[in-house]
């Protein structure tokens, strides 16, 4: 079954995005976890990041005018696909060891696999990606395999 | 919060459940705070009407955040938690309560590894995002 997905959208399977330079501040940490009602003071106080901050971190940032009328920054690295309405689809990571505030990290994003499937509500296509994030001397500190589910 | 030890675990065992309700403005700040302007999850007749939602959206990362919170809160500073794993497989929206638990699945006494599932549920039961974790409790 591969009616939606067309030959040059599954050319991109296996390629990969240019790397990002993240740089992981104190008051991002401490609004994050304020947001999300963590529990512990390390996190509330910006001391280390929560294991689910480098969500937001790597999340795309884009200009005013190139938000779409959803919202959304249009994710330059996804390939022309004919359904267009974005849901996380889950995650599954390494976490090698805590981010702290003041780190620089490397994020290294591929695009490893995408498959259709029949939803209760109709076709869905569901793109998995591998993300590394690493500092920059190399050491490792996220493997992520997260999946999107076009709509 | 208490220290966890390998010799006192077992299969079975079950991690706190926590009650989670976001408010309006509990969504806006945590999207804010992931840079999100995705309106399905601020925007109720946008999300009703355009995305065919039920209502405004409680994004399926959060829900992962508590699955991580489930199990990081139970360890404090006990080990480390190294592999987090979840599907968002039902939405929730804005005025639902959800619950985030979980349950020890493997302990195993030579490496300090504990696996445990978790979950998040709706008050009916239903299961929304299920997930498992892998821990390492320190030596």
């Amino acid at each position: 079954m591969s009616e939606l997905i067309s030959d040059d959208a599954r050319a991109w399977i296996g390629k990969s995005a240019p790397p990002e330079r993240l740089e992981v501040n104190r008051s991002d940490i401490v609004k994050y976890s304020i947001a999300t009602e963590q529990q512990q003071e390390k996190y509330l106080n910006g001391d280390e990041a929560p294991p689910m901050f480098l969500f937001g971190l790597l999340r795309p940032v884009g200009r005013m005018e190139t938000l779409t009328p959803d919202g959304l920054v249009p994710d330059s690295f996804v390939p022309e696909l004919p359904l267009k309405r974005v849901m996380a689809g889950g995650t599954k990571m390494q976490l090698h060891r805590a981010v702290k505030p003041g780190e620089v990290l490397v994020a290294k994003k591929s695009l490893q696999d995408m498959f259709e499937k029949n939803g209760s509500t109709g076709p869905l296509i569901f793109v998995v990606y591998e993300l590394k994030v690493e500092t920059e001397a190399g050491e490792p500190i996220l493997t992520e395999h997260q999946t999107r589910i076009f709509r | 919060m208490s220290t966890i030890s390998i010799d006192t675990l077992a299969i079975g065992d079950s991690l706190p459940e926590r009650a989670h309700t976001p408010t309006n403005v509990s969504l806006f700040l945590y999207n804010a705070a992931i840079w999100n302007a995705h309106r399905i999850h601020y925007d109720e007749s946008y999300s009703v009407n355009v995305e065919g939602h039920p209502g405004v959206v409680i994004d399926g990362p959060l829900q992962g955040d508590w699955l991580a919170q489930t199990v990081i809160n139970w360890l404090g500073e006990s080990g480390s938690m190294v592999e987090l794993e979840y599907s968002n497989r039902r939405a929730s929206h804005l005025g639902d309560t959800v619950y985030s638990g979980g349950k020890v699945t493997a302990v195993d006494k030579e490496s300090h590894r504990v696996e445990i599932d978790i979950f998040v549920k709706n008050e009916a039961g239903d299961v929304l995002s299920p997930g498992h974790a892998v821990v390492q409790l320190d030596q």
